[in-house]
């Protein structure tokens, strides 16, 4: 069981509000994904539900008891850091058996799950290394395994796989959903970077300043964003957005169109501009564009790999009419 | 050119340090050399470096007539005990200090730093009556407990220096995984500062044993550590230069060869934090 209820949660550093009164819920099994800019509380918010900071006000309720005042060690949460935290001293058996010993589990039944969670993150070879003799994805995989061991009643991820390089870090995410998967256990994961938050997402929760812009299905956020921040932080590359006559034309403040949703023609189009920069990745080529009507402005377009167009050639772009995003002066979603 | 000028000034420095060593150990060494020496030699004028008649006759009659053991004895408990308690106490309040700090908390250290600025003579009025009216002058238990008062705050204060290197996330990750505040402590925080900590028993048992002011006012026979040893030497036959310092050879050497091995701990322990 893993169900976590936020409720009016609120944290004050001194005079300092980073997370003004907040509700969430987050229900048994999901994964969900706390995502914003640095600095927009994602963090605090976890370490709040850990228990690892103490809550200005309001109340966390796990599986429905209250746990606001309850001891992170008693909360039956289990935790895998950025740095991974590991014992430096202790063996990779040691660390993950640490949470067991405790517990006061019996030796017996400590060395079958050590030996378990090993196996099942492919850490038998290493087992009584020390952390120090081991490389970041291994060291992140202990951190893991020390997580799993307890059975916890909800896992906390706080940027795991920042500290990782990116081919590493694309397997550990496999890696980590398909452990969700497989333990169906609640997973809340904090990361600045949106395509983690997409790819492995039940719900992504949108955070700025320490409030919430928006919680949906990553499907959900991508297709129907409730505000102009969310519209521009989920999706890569980023959004378009376009002010004044273009806008105007829709009825609306602001329009927004993703990269994905323009064609480009070499021959008619809505708008004509200038190619600049294209970015070439084989599959696909992202290029952007310097419209005619306002050069200084560059548009960004993703077309198949086989496209070619060179820095200064004029191209043509149309929008899908359906898939553009309309929103109001106070940056709001419209119809 | 610029390297020529770094290795001038490489062997500038290295000489430097050569004759400020020399100038720091030559007092021991002549205690040492003159331990050796007839007395008549020891106090010639003008004095004989190396060229005596090297004798043991001294270290015999110092043996003689005092039993070096038991002093010895004392110090070792009292500069043992008073440094293990210590370190016992300062933990916990190192802990406290480096990882869950108050806005106070740099005010405290100060405070307590400053009690090592008082002068001891200060107090010993006071911490002698107590002595007295609780039955335990000359007693080596009382005198773990007041060098151990008077170290706390070095040993304090070296502990928190190594804490505060420990990242707080480690401790943080024990507490997810179940660990209360004593087994944070105990498994978690304690091994991975024993160098740290094992620096700073090494400097406190060094302070303690070497620690003369309250050993020699709160001692006479019973609790006498190695202190009392020497000055038994100095004051009533002061002119037995020869055999005062055999004595104090005898009194230093234990933690002259401690010191020795552990060169390196204790240059790590007095420079840490300092250097990152």
């Amino acid at each position: 069981m893993g169900r976590i209820t936020l409720d009016k949660v609120q944290k004050a550093f001194g005079e300092v509000e980073v997370i003004p009164p907040l509700d969430l819920t987050i229900e048994d099994g999901e994964f969900v994904v706390f995502v914003g800019p640095s600095g927009c509380g994602k963090s605090t918010l976890l370490r709040l539900i850990a228990g690892l900071e103490d809550v200005t006000g309001g109340q966390i309720r796990i599986d429905g008891n209250d746990a606001t005042s309850v001891p992170p060690a008693k909360r039956g949460l289990a935790m895998v850091f950025q740095s991974y935290a590991l014992y430096p001293h202790m063996s990779v058996r040691k660390n993950i058996a640490f949470p067991l010993r405790m517990a006061k589990m019996e030796q017996a039944e400590q060395d079958r799950r050590v030996q378990a969670a090993a196996d099942v993150l492919n850490l038998s070879d290493y087992i009584d290394r020390r952390p120090g003799q081991l490389s970041g994805g291994q060291r992140q995989r202990v951190a893991i395994g020390r997580a799993i061991v307890r059975e916890p009643s909800a896992f906390l991820f706080d940027e795991p796989l920042s500290n990782l390089d990116a081919a590493l870090r694309h397997g550990m995410r496999l890696e980590i959903s398909e452990l969700h998967k497989r333990l169906d256990t609640t997973m809340i994961y904090v990361t600045h970077d949106q395509v983690e938050a997409m790819t492995m997402a039940d719900k992504i929760v949108v955070l700025q300043a320490g409030v919430i812009e928006q919680v949906g299905s990553p499907l959900e956020l991508y297709k129907t964003p409730r505000n102009l921040f969310v519209a521009g932080f989920i999706g890569s590359p980023k959004m378009n957005f376009f002010h004044g006559a273009e806008a105007a034309k829709h009825d609306a403040h602001t329009i927004g169109i993703r990269p994905e949703h323009l064609t480009v023609s070499t021959t008619e189009g809505t708008w004509k501009g200038t190619v600049g920069v294209a970015e070439h990745l084989g599959s696909d080529t992202f290029m952007h564009i310097h419209p005619e009507a306002n050069p200084s402005e560059t548009i960004t377009v993703r077309v198949g790999g086989e496209f070619s167009a060179t820095h200064g050639d004029t191209v043509f772009l149309t929008p899908a009419d359906d898939n553009i995003h309309r929103f109001d002066a106070d940056g709001m979603r419209m119809g | 050119m610029a390297r020529a000028v770094t290795t001038q000034r490489k062997a500038l420095n290295t000489t430097l340090a050569w004759i400020i060593g020399l100038l720091i150990f030559f007092p021991i060494l002549w205690t040492i050399l003159t331990s050796f020496k007839t007395e008549a030699e020891a106090i010639a004028n003008p004095p004989v470096f190396l060229f005596f008649d090297w004798t043991l006759e001294n270290y015999a009659v110092v043996q003689e007539r005092s039993n070096y053991m038991r002093f010895l004895w004392n110090s070792v408990i009292i500069a043992g005990g008073s440094t293990i308690l210590g370190v016992l106490i300062a933990v916990p309040a190192a802990w406290s200090m480096a990882f869950v700090p108050s806005r106070r908390t740099k005010d405290i250290l100060l405070w307590m730093l400053s009690t090592k600025m008082l002068p001891a003579v200060g107090v010993l009025y006071p911490i002698y009556l107590l002595c007295i009216q609780l039955g335990v002058l000359d007693n080596r238990l009382a005198l773990v407990v007041i060098l151990m008062l008077i170290n706390l705050p070095i040993i304090v204060w070296m502990l928190y220096t190594y804490f505060r290197e420990i990242p707080g996330e480690i401790l943080e990750a024990a507490r997810m995984d179940g660990a209360g505040l004593k087994e944070e402590i105990l498994y978690v925080l304690t091994p991975m500062a024993i160098p740290g900590i094992a620096s700073t028993l090494l400097l406190n048992f060094i302070l303690a044993w070497n620690e003369a002011f309250w050993t020699l006012n709160l001692t006479s026979v019973d609790a006498a550590p190695l202190t009392a040893f020497i000055a038994s030497y100095s004051s009533p036959e002061g002119l037995f230069f020869a055999k005062l310092s055999a004595a104090s050879t005898m009194a230093i050497a234990p933690i002259l060869i401690l010191g020795w091995f552990s060169q390196k701990q204790l240059v790590r322990g007095l420079t840490f934090g300092a250097v990152k």
